[in-house]
């Protein structure tokens, strides 16, 4: 295939802003905070947000293109979810919450800008429509896709971006123990899987591990939120892990340094986590290096 | 192939099993793909002569009708066209459609089975590694099917699709290998490439734009050689195909690639094109159109690792081969019973729905083979021997890894071939493969550039449209694999190694074709104790009550439904001819039924295959216990039974109503003879006897037939009847095949053996083994009967059991049909009737019947096996040493048993009756 390479092979990375909005949503997601006191920090947010860019830059060494915050788009911070990038195609999603969707229109001008491939998936009405899809619910493995069938994408959308990555088996798995398939997983290397170790993430994981024609690592961590980690093996050939750092999941770190030869990147998102977001909510990766 | 109507299979495979035993010992293995000098001379013999097609008789013909007096009926079904002409009757015009589009046609006998076509083509190919390949046709549906090495032509391809004046195949790669790097041969992985081009052009192989151009441009560096500005324009490309919907930007991404790949030599560019796109999701994946048990359209995807299942574009399971216990189908059904994982307890099946009965076939054979391809070391053998139930389909080629050693073994320098042109301006095929229209060879061939000269520029253009054969490869294109990426060391060109030989076939051989029939008895006797440690397999045998078995047979209904395997096979054909031959009035029925049953093979193309139910059965039962721990996990059939097929057939019945009138004509006579419930069956599975509950429920409406049946088959049982009644439907039917497809001698044999030989055997068990002997009287109320059946199996039980001699007394009889009823009195001894069977299997030149019936006396169980095994070929059939094998066979197979009586009825072609041994 024209641009396979191993998972982490990134060059680029595109963010968005923390709006001051962050956080004002009425949707059931600000009604599921469970605790009282779970006002959002706006100012943490926007510094856990610079720690983590300045990571991307500085550590792992990627170009990072950073779209203005807009204050219209309280949620557009979480820029992974509306779009998936494989080589050099971009596939602009359709989030499932109607107010989202507009937050396509930056991230697909950025997207041409850096000579992607943009696939739209299609006009609300006719073949796909009804079709939802948020890259939260997509794990890209190098090899093959899964996408987490939840409560924001759904199979038709799971069928588009089949149809949109030709070369690559694309597999649906039920989303157990999270909201979002990528709340429970992650890549951690080429070939490693991170996974929480809840009874529903082990779930999906067996089911991943059915579906797979190739052989992945697994490396469990006993927090949830220990499972979303944002790996890249930077222009400097050294593989970095950005991880939640002890603090919040105290219990996790052992199993991060198994991974022998990493840098670990203790990375904080407590904040974005209140609102279900989490390290690779942050960032599209890309690799714009393979074009020939 | 599934296109064959399965009540075919049998006769076919008798038939065929002639030839085999003659070529083994007459032939090398090695040369077992080259062309019998015989054909050659018939194919010559109808492409030289001016031969009018009709009334043309010639000597052989008259030697047919010798040898088929017998089968005056089946002659004139089958020559519907009145005359009968040698010619067109045996060769056939073939053209295959190769890889790069040409054609490739040849004349074959029409009953040379399906490897003499093949190793034609691959010869002509040059073919070496060969094994990767088949031989497709489209059937009746237009679907793709692969033409079956080991089965006759001719079967297979009736009512197939664009079969009129010639027959059309094409030239295909049958298992993509994961790893291309691993084949020996550049010219192999030519071939691969192109099947792979056609894939991908034509969509079947789905990928990327990105990868089309990837794709598009080592095809380009392979057949055009290197970028050159000045001779190439700005859109040399464009004659190409490379994708489904080509642009004039993909072309252009080609031709940029391409600038890259300068001094790349073809077969590397092959291999880069090919690491590409094994990499691709659907590399490899043979596609079933099939429901799932909520009835949602998905597909199922046959590929070297395992099974994936499909919904739209995307896998929504997979099933690794070393998870799956086994592959079944059954009518329209298949299964796959997955093992147990990690948290499970149970295995589990699943059921898949396809569109009718011949996919479900051709979706199981395809699974089968890919398992057997890719992960045994071996192809199963073929349950050949005694007492095998269940479809004799196995893989008989040689696996992966054989073939990779094989291939290791290959000693001669690189061929030298020519690259053609790819398919350029021509339409992609069809999705489904509909059958593509020939490239224009006006485009001017371009050999590739020559290893030695990598930087041709110029495409020469008078290149000859085929491969030229390994012989005339010396001339211009040296062919050093030095400086071959891939290059594996070979030596210097020396063509002649690859010439095949060319072994002669007696042409006489044929002409006097005997029939060996071999009765062999075994008896045993068992403890219970015996009965019980197999019991897994045959759970019954202490119970001598019909109803605890039944009532066993309810609990495990579910999982029976979903076992069984193999329906509607012709198997049974053969039982009957055994056991069918019976009384005056069952000849009637067949009679009437014959004209019906030979319509219904013709309209169906009959999905009976072979032996299967039997064979599943048999694989539970304790004597095969054994061999099955060894098999592998693809069990073709599942206990199947005339049972389990009225089962079936009653079911499709209610389900398609109005369905295929074939069908319902091949049922029909069923039904109304089917009486009540069958328990005989039941010990042998539990799943079975589900299917026989279900089934008894259906048919209840039965009455009592007479039965020509063996024997003990008690004629206490109404099941027993309602089974046999099936098998001379089923004999019935075979007639009528083999009237319809058997021009020749031997359809007119193997009818005669129902009718008169068998005769003659039965009068022999009547008198010693009372107890198998089939019972002709229909007397199923008279009690005198049963007493008298009593009798004489204690007789027999005595006597057979003191012998352990391998090799018995074999005796040659000929008794008539009368002597039969009249024997018919007789009447085994009665203990309890626990099962009894009838299992047919064939092999290439045996078909063997047996017939197991179970008794329980007094605590004792006793288990009789009648094996009749027919020893079918032309005259120089060493009979001594085909009974001993038998015989052997038969002993290893059942230690615990003694044979004790053979029975040898030898018939040549006129006189039926002669020779004794």
């Amino acid at each position: 295939m024209a641009s396979v390479l191993p998972y982490g092979r990134f060059t680029h990375a595109v963010v968005r802003g923390i709006p001051e909005t962050f956080g004002k949503v009425e949707d059931e997601k600000n009604n599921k905070v469970e605790n009282g006191e779970t006002t959002m920090d706006l100012a943490k947010a926007q510094r856990q947000f610079g720690v983590l860019t300045g990571a991307l830059r500085q550590k792992v060494g990627l170009q990072l293109i950073e779209i203005p915050a807009d204050p219209e788009l309280p949620e557009s911070w979480r820029i992974e979810d509306v779009a998936v990038i494989q080589g050099d195609t971009a596939l602009i999603t359709r989030p499932f919450k109607q107010q989202r969707r507009s937050e396509t229109e930056a991230v697909r001008r950025v997207m041409s800008e850096l000579n992607l491939t943009v696939v739209e998936m299609g006009a609300e009405e006719g073949g796909s429509a009804g079709a939802t899809l948020e890259g939260s619910d997509v794990l890209f493995t190098g090899r093959e896709f899964f996408v987490g069938i939840s409560s924001h994408t759904n199979y038709r959308g799971a069928e588009v971006l089949a149809d949109t990555f030709r070369d690559f088996a694309v597999s649906t798995v039920p989303v157990c123990g999270g909201a979002r398939l990528k709340n429970i997983c992650s890549m951690g290397g080429p070939d490693t899987i991170i996974i929480s170790n809840s009874d529903g993430a082990k779930k999906t994981l067996r089911m991943m591990e059915q579906l797979t024609d190739h052989h992945y690592e697994v490396l469990t961590v006993p927090e949830g939120a220990a499972a979303n980690c944002v790996y890249v093996r930077g222009p400097s050939k050294v593989d970095y892990l950005l991880h939640p750092p002890t603090e919040e999941c105290p219990e996790s770190f052992p199993a991060f340094q198994k991974l022998t030869d990493y840098t670990l990147l203790p990375t904080a998102c407590s904040e974005a986590s209140k609102l279900g977001g989490s390290l690779t909510s942050f960032c599209l990766l890309i690799n714009r290096k393979t074009y020939y | 192939m599934t296109t064959e109507p399965n009540s075919e299979s049998s006769a076919d495979q008798q038939e065929a099993s002639a030839v085999p035993l003659l070529e083994a010992d007459s032939f090398p293995p090695a040369a077992a793909h080259s062309t019998p000098v015989r054909k050659k001379q018939k194919g010559e013999r109808a492409e030289g002569g001016v031969v009018p097609q009709e009334n043309q008789l010639d000597p052989s013909q008259v030697e047919e009708d010798r040898t088929s007096h017998r089968s005056s009926t089946s002659k004139l079904s089958r020559s519907p066209g009145g005359g009968r002409s040698v010619r067109s009757y045996k060769t056939m015009q073939c053209k295959v459609t190769l890889l790069d589009g040409s054609d490739y046609t040849c004349v074959v006998e029409k009953r040379e089975r399906g490897h003499v076509l093949f190793h034609k083509v691959c010869e002509q190919l040059n073919l070496l590694e060969k094994d990767y390949f088949g031989i497709t046709f489209r059937d009746i549906e237009n679907q793709k099917n692969w033409l079956d090495p080991s089965k006759e032509m001719k079967k297979q391809i009736r009512g197939a699709w664009n079969m009129g004046v010639a027959w059309n195949f094409s030239f295909n790669v049958k298992f993509y290998p994961p790893d291309p790097a691993q084949l020996s041969e550049d010219i192999t992985r030519y071939y691969l490439c192109l099947q792979l081009r056609d894939d991908v052009v034509s969509g079947r192989l789905p990928c990327s734009f990105a990868t089309h151009t990837v794709l598009g441009s080592y095809t380009v560096q392979s057949e055009l050689g290197d970028y050159d500005p000045e001779e190439s324009g700005t859109d040399y490309v464009s004659e190409f195909r490379f994708a489904p919907n080509q642009t004039k930007e993909l072309e252009e991404k080609v031709m940029d690639l391409h600038k890259n790949y300068k001094g790349m030599m073809p077969a590397e560019a092959e291999m880069h094109f090919l690491e590409n796109v094994k990499k691709l999701s659907m590399y490899g994946v043979d596609l079933h159109h099939a429901k799932d048990s909520e009835g949602v359209e998905i597909m199922l995807g046959v590929c070297s690792s395992g099974l994936l299942i499909y919904r739209d574009r995307l896998r929504i399971n997979r099933f690794a081969w070393p998870k799956v216990l086994k592959i079944s189908y059954k009518r329209n059904n298949f299964y796959i019973k997955i093992r147990p994982g990690e948290f499970e307890q149970f295995e589990s099946t699943i059921g898949f729905k396809l569109p009718n009965h011949r996919a479900a076939k051709r979706l199981w054979k395809v699974c089968v083979e890919h398992h057997t391809f890719f992960r045994l070391v071996s192809p199963e053998t073929p349950p050949k021997k005694f007492l095998n139930l269940g479809s004799k389909f196995r893989y008989s080629g040689r696996t992966q890894a054989q073939t990779r050693r094989a291939s290791s073994q290959i000693v001669r320098p690189a061929p030298c071939f020519e690259r053609s042109t790819s398919k350029r301006y021509i339409m992609s095929r069809s999705l489904d493969g509909a059958p593509q229209s020939t490239p224009k060879r006006s485009s001017p061939k371009r050999s590739s550039p020559n290893r030695s000269s990598p930087k041709r520029s110029s495409p020469q253009k008078t290149v000859s449209p085929r491969i030229k054969p390994p012989a005339s490869l010396n001339g211009t294109k040296p062919t050093e694999m030095g400086s071959d990426l891939y290059g594996r060391a070979k030596g210097i060109a020396v063509s002649d190694l690859i010439t095949t030989v060319t072994p002669e076939k007696k042409v006489e051989e044929r002409k006097a074709e005997e029939e060996v029939e071999v009765e062999v008895q075994v008896e045993v006797e068992e403890e219970d104790e015996t009965t019980k440690a197999t019991e897994m397999s045959q759970p019954s045998p202490t119970s001598p009550i019909r109803h605890d078995t039944k009532t066993e047979l309810t609990d495990t209904c579910v999982d029976g439904e979903l076992t069984a395997t193999e329906s509607d096979q012709d198997d049974e054909s053969e039982l009957k001819t055994q056991d069918t031959v019976g009384t005056p009035e069952e000849l009637l029925k067949h009679a009437t039924n014959i004209s019906e049953l030979k319509r219904s093979f013709l309209e169906t193309g009959a999905d009976t295959a072979g032996l299967t139910e039997w064979e599943k059965r048999l694989s539970s039962s304790p004597l095969r216990s054994l061999r099955l721990d060894e098999a592998p996990m693809i069990e073709p059939l599942e206990l199947d039974e005339v049972p389990s097929k009225e089962d079936e057939r009653e079911d499709e019945r209610v389900m398609d109503a109005g369905g295929s009138i074939e069908e319902e004509i091949n049922h029909s006579p069923v039904d109304t003879k089917t009486t009540v419930p069958k328990p005989t069956f039941e010990e042998m599975s539990p799943e079975l006897t589900a299917l026989l509950h279900s089934a008894r429920y259906q048919t209840s409406t039965g009455g009592w037939t007479a039965s020509p049946a063996h024997s003990q088959a008690l004629l206490k049982t109404t099941e027993k009847v309602e089974r046999i009644v099936l098998q001379t439907e089923v004999v019935s039917s075979q007639q009528t095949e083999e009237v319809e497809d058997q021009p020749k001698e031997q359809p007119a044999e193997d009818q005669e053996q129902p009718v008169e030989k068998q005769p003659d055997d039965r009068p022999d068990g009547m008198e010693k083994q009372a107890g198998q002997q089939p019972e002709q009287t229909s007397a199923l109320e008279s009690p005198e009967v049963l007493t008298f059946n009593r009798a004489d199996v204690m007789e027999e039980t005595e006597m057979l059991v003191p012998q352990d001699v391998p090799v018995i007394h074999t005796e040659m009889k000929t008794i008539t049909y009368r002597s039969r009823e009249g024997d018919a009195d007789t009447d085994p001894e009665a203990g309890v009737l626990m099962s009894a069977q009838t299992i047919t299997s064939e092999t290439t030149s045996t078909t063997t019947t047996t017939h197991i019936t179970k008794t329980v006396k007094g605590g004792i169980s006793e288990t009789r096996i009648e094996k009749r095994i027919v020893i079918s070929g032309d005259a120089d059939i060493d009979h001594d040493e085909a009974l001993a094998q038998a015989i052997k066979e038969a002993k290893e197979q059942h230690p615990d048993m003694s044979v004790t009586k053979v029975v040898v009825h030898k018939e040549t072609e006129i006189t039926p009756e002669e020779g004794e041994e």
